[in-house]
């Protein structure tokens, strides 16, 4: 039974990294680190759970408290478990504790580098004066153009060097 | 008691709400598409709060209470808003000063409040002061460059502060449900805060100004009947009706 939930479990992580953010595509809602836990009722075997009878609950929290894509995120995620089998899906949202940048993942930030957004440089308790990097040309002589971007988590900037705007996933 | 958490809490809705939505005003008039941009996103994030404070405080009142219930079909009597964020938008410094007083005010009580034994509160709380630091450094700087910049700006943060400084006392003045935290004792320390930003803008301290107050008791200026009007209007004309 244990072992079976165990596999349940991993299973349900795995369509969950198939679950991409509306506004960064590249971005599986893992590699943000807006799923928090994933809880099966009433330990039913695998089985059980993909044909589902047990049921399951998914719990996920926003990044940023007005966020948009939250509704769209979790019917996604509804919609990808059903397609996968899971028939009672429940999916809760928590505010506690806070979301933060610092459990974006690493492979997450990767990625938004390729995709063009600059990644969150440092930890989120960081005050510093940052230096942004262009995901473009890799300069650091960049500047900030406007706090608040074209989402909620994004901050503008230009580079001095090759001349292009760029998002910065801003510290959070 | 819980009555008055029950008022308490859609007090910090209505507050969150009317602000968001004067903000949103400004969707597609910014002056520049950055600024634009930056206005509606702060707008986001108090819509964002005002939900959280909504479905608080419909769970907490049961029965058919919902978030769009609070929000759409309460009366403007009903509604604890401050004062000071139902005062129109009037030119982008008058935005910008109702932006910064209540930001900085709000950062305050929500230091408070995330340490609140009301667990849901404080989550609440906890999470929006990361976005409210973002909107108190923004507008402080727009006060200090508007203030500070030309003899035009400079007229115009003058006439801002003649506008809207009589509605800042209110914050200060606990409404009778306002029980969670002394609101009496924020005062000094965001007039420090405020006189830093001022002293920075070369703009001047008010003194002895009359301050207006009600809004936390539903009694509001002629303004709020015309927000509620906008907002609410889809609702009171075709009730229930959804997305």
């Amino acid at each position: 039974m244990v072992v079976d939930k165990k596999i349940a479990e991993q299973n349900i992580w795995q369509i969950l990294e198939t679950v991409c953010d509306p506004e960064v595509p590249v971005l599986s809602i893992l590699d943000l680190g807006i799923v928090r836990d994933v809880k099966i009722d009433n330990s039913p075997s695998t089985q059980d759970a993909v044909q589902g009878d047990g049921g399951i609950e998914i719990v996920i929290t926003p990044t940023y408290t007005g966020c948009p894509a939250m509704d769209m995120i979790t019917m996604d995620i509804k919609m990808r478990l059903l397609e996968n089998g899971y028939k009672k899906i429940k999916v809760t949202s928590v505010l506690s504790p806070a979301w933060t940048t610092d459990w974006m993942s690493e492979a997450g930030k990767q990625k938004l580098k390729a995709y063009g957004i600059a990644p969150p440089y440092t930890r989120s308790d960081d005050t510093g004066d940052l230096v942004i990097e262009c995901p473009q040309c890799k300069s650091t002589n960049t500047k900030l153009i406007s706090q608040f971007g074209s989402t909620a988590c994004k901050a503008l900037y230009q580079c001095n060097d090759c001349k292009e705007p760029f998002d910065y996933f801003k510290c959070h | 008691m819980e009555n008055k958490l029950i008022d308490y809490i859609l007090s910090l809705a209505d507050t969150t709400l009317i602000l968001a939505q004067r903000n949103a005003e400004w969707c597609g008039h910014g002056p520049i598409l950055e600024q634009d941009i930056a206005i509606t996103n702060i707008s986001l994030d108090l819509i964002g709060q005002s939900r959280n404070f909504y479905q608080y405080a419909a769970n907490l009142i049961g029965g058919d209470a919902t978030e769009d219930s609070l929000a759409y079909l309460r009366k403007e009597r009903e509604f604890k808003n401050l004062l000071l964020v139902e005062q129109p938008n009037g030119d982008w410094g008058q935005t910008i000063l109702r932006q910064y007083l209540f930001s900085q005010f709000q950062y305050l009580l929500f230091e408070k409040l995330e340490h609140s034994k009301d667990e849901q509160l404080a989550a609440i709380t906890a999470k929006a002061l990361k976005e409210i630091k973002y909107h108190v450094r923004w507008s402080s700087e727009w006060v200090i460059r508007l203030g500070d910049g030309t003899a035009e700006s400079k007229t115009r943060m003058l006439k801002a502060i003649e506008e809207l400084w009589k509605y800042t006392g209110e914050m200060f003045v606990p409404g009778e449900y306002e029980k969670e935290i002394d609101v009496t004792v924020l005062k000094d320390e965001w007039l420090q805060k405020v006189k830093i930003i001022f002293d920075e803008a070369t703009l001047p301290l008010p003194e002895n100004v009359f301050m207006q107050t009600g809004g936390k008791e539903g009694v509001h200026t002629e303004h709020l009947g015309y927000i509620l009007t906008e907002l609410q209007y889809m609702q009171r004309a075709y009730p229930n009706s959804t997305w």
